[in-house]
């Protein structure tokens, strides 16, 4: 884990440079004073502090205002292309108690589950593996590891009909789990990623530590338990937070895992509501609002793990 | 677990120390052969049968894979694939360089602002979906075509004619994709030796010769790394055309997925399906296996 991304090495230099003028045939910058920006954007108001001023409102514009527009539709009086704005006109509940009698806090409730078991699983089984990896040697390792890779490399997309077929009629124990929360829990289980990002932190800890504790005695589930899990907070802080994002996105597996509708998680029931002829936009809207509550929260609470790992996980490739 | 003394954990013990890894490695293991290689290897042979409910399946050889390929509904998908997964690959890397170089910086109105512009990476796809639906409100009212309005360019119904439905289904795609390569980029503009910027200003180069040569080298290495995953997920794009058009209208936005759900569970196909998906999975290990060569050798010059 390098340090944070949004957080660069910060190098103060306010003596002005000399500026001679360009040999691109571009402009040369005039006011070189500070060097810690790619741009070399200065800090003193002037025309090109404008422009940033201008483009960030543009950049805020079509990233982040659609999501303002949202939640003002949902909580507007009948809300079409029209009426959006930031600000909902006529505020009203009435669409999040019409979703609420379609059912959608019992897709929520699907998906609240399904997320909570999933990224438990998740995180246990790739803790497990990763010990397993990072601070033993066996034969089959590499074996191992690349099965865990290729994990990655069969997302549901392609795998979809035969695991269908496979979640109706589970091999050997011939359950059947379509239907049932563990159709989308049990194969969310085994995620390659989150066992890469916590084998390649595991491998940092000191073997000292470990050696300390085995001459105390210390058994292989509680070394786990007690000396390397609390030195992986940090990873399993990303692991977590990733996991969480993967699985709240999960469309196509939750369609297949599901007997009928009322199986649906709340991503997935949104194309239930769009389709019911008696509802309207703002009960759509009303929807997609709940669906996209989780993810904020977790999203501002966990914010600096996120960009550490995805920082992390480019860097590492 | 009985405590094991003095023996430390990088020798190879007698058997029973040598199982103690399997055992953990054991839950993830078992879901990854039931949950992940069992569908593959499934799918693939499907993919030789005619696939028939109570009457037993068929051997039919390459029969179905002939007959997908030969489909020019999914020729046409394989267009859509391509020219989707290039564009928000290319697309997204662009916009994301931008707003890395605009919202560089540590002042905390800037981290704001980055917080802000991250959100569409963290929503579900299926909520984009509903999000841009709206926004494409075919009328001269909808979001995005009162912002054309302002620019005197009539109402366009992005999603309802299939000359632009496809165009519309990459915008959504670079907008979600573009502050994740954003975030990765920054990374690697924060690496940049500082000195460098300061000597470019003592030898007055311009602006563009700055970015050229100082801070694209330092970005190399994470560009590769955002090019390769696009590209592989471009391929199986699924979720995004989905939710948002649905491969509609008149088969416009279908890609290579969207073709082989339709066939596989709309109409029963079972096993020309899965021979679609198979040609997928291959197509995606061979992109793999070549960009990873190519990246070693890179690495060796």
């Amino acid at each position: 884990m390098s340090a944070p991304a949004l957080d660069p090495v910060r190098t103060p230099s306010d003596e002005v440079a000399v500026s001679p003028a360009g040999r691109g045939g571009k402009q040369a910058r005039t006011t070189p004073a500070r060097f810690d920006t790619a741009l070399g954007w200065s800090d003193r108001p002037s025309l090109g502090m404008a422009l940033r001023v201008l483009l960030c409102v543009v950049a805020l514009a079509i990233f982040a205002a659609p999501f303002l527009t949202i939640i003002a539709g949902a909580f507007s009086t009948n809300p079409s292309g029209s009426s959006l704005s930031f600000l909902p006109h006529h505020p009203t509940l009435l669409n999040m108690r019409v979703a609420g009698e379609r059912g959608i806090w019992d897709y929520f409730t699907n998906s609240l589950v399904i997320a909570g078991g999933g990224l438990l699983l998740q995180l246990a089984v790739s803790v497990l593996a990763a010990y397993a990896l990072a601070r033993h040697r066996f034969r089959g390792q590499a074996l191992v590891l690349t099965l865990f890779m290729l994990t990655m490399m069969l997302p549901e997309e392609v795998i979809a009909i035969p695991l269908s077929l496979v979640l109706g009629h589970v091999p050997v124990v011939g359950l059947d789990l379509k239907g049932t929360v563990w159709a989308v829990i049990l194969p969310l289980g085994a995620w390659g990623f989150s066992v890469m990002l916590l084998t390649e932190f595991m491998k940092d800890i000191p073997t000292e530590i470990e050696e300390a504790a085995r001459i105390d005695g210390v058994g292989e589930l509680r070394m786990l338990w007690q000396v390397v899990l609390p030195l992986c907070k940090p990873a399993l802080g990303v692991a977590g937070v990733l996991g969480f994002i993967m699985i709240w996105d999960q469309y196509l597996l939750p369609l297949i895992a599901a007997k009928d509708p009322t199986d649906y998680t709340v991503t997935v029931a949104l194309s239930v509501l769009r389709t019911d002829p008696e509802v309207g936009s703002g009960v759509v809207l009303a929807g997609a609002v709940i669906a996209l509550v989780p993810s904020l929260v977790v999203y501002l609470l966990l914010q600096r793990s996120l960009v550490t790992g995805i920082a992390a996980g480019a860097t590492k490739g | 677990m009985t405590a094991t003394v003095t023996a430390p954990a990088r020798r190879r013990g007698p058997s029973k120390k040598a199982a103690l890894p399997w055992l953990f490695l054991a839950p993830g293991l078992l879901l990854a052969l039931v949950f992940k290689f069992l569908p593959m290897g499934k799918g693939i042979w499907l993919s030789f049968f005619k696939v028939r409910p109570f009457l037993g399946d068929k051997w039919v050889g390459l029969d179905n894979y002939t007959r997908v390929l030969s489909d020019h509904r999914f020729q046409d998908a394989i267009g859509h694939t391509l020219v989707l997964g290039v564009g928000i690959s290319l697309g997204a890397i662009l916009v994301g360089f931008l707003l890395a170089l605009l919202l560089e910086g540590q002042a905390r109105s800037l981290k704001i602002m980055r917080t802000a512009v991250f959100l569409p990476v963290v929503t579900a796809t299926a909520v984009v979906g509903e999000l841009w639906r709206l926004m494409y409100y075919p009328t001269s009212d909808g979001l995005v075509n009162s912002a054309l309005g302002f620019l005197g360019i009539g109402p366009v119904p992005f999603l309802d004619n299939p000359d632009t439905a496809l165009w519309a289904t990459m915008a959504m795609g670079i907008w979600m994709a573009a502050p994740y390569n954003m975030v990765i980029i920054l990374a690697g503009l924060a690496g940049v030796d500082r000195s460098l910027y300061e000597a470019a200003a003592m030898d007055g180069v311009s602006l563009w010769q700055r970015l050229r040569y100082i801070t694209l080298p330092a970005i190399r290495p994470a560009l590769g790394v955002v090019l390769t995953l696009a590209a592989i997920r471009g391929l199986r794009v699924f979720t995004e055309v989905y939710v948002l058009t649905g491969g509609g209208p008149a088969g416009s936005t279908d890609v290579w997925m969207t073709r082989a759900y339709t066939l596989g569970f709309s109409r029963n196909d079972l096993g020309g399906a899965s021979a679609a998906s198979v040609v997928l999975l291959c197509v995606t290990l061979l992109l793999t296996v070549t960009v990873n060569y190519f990246r070693k050798r890179g690495d060796v010059r």
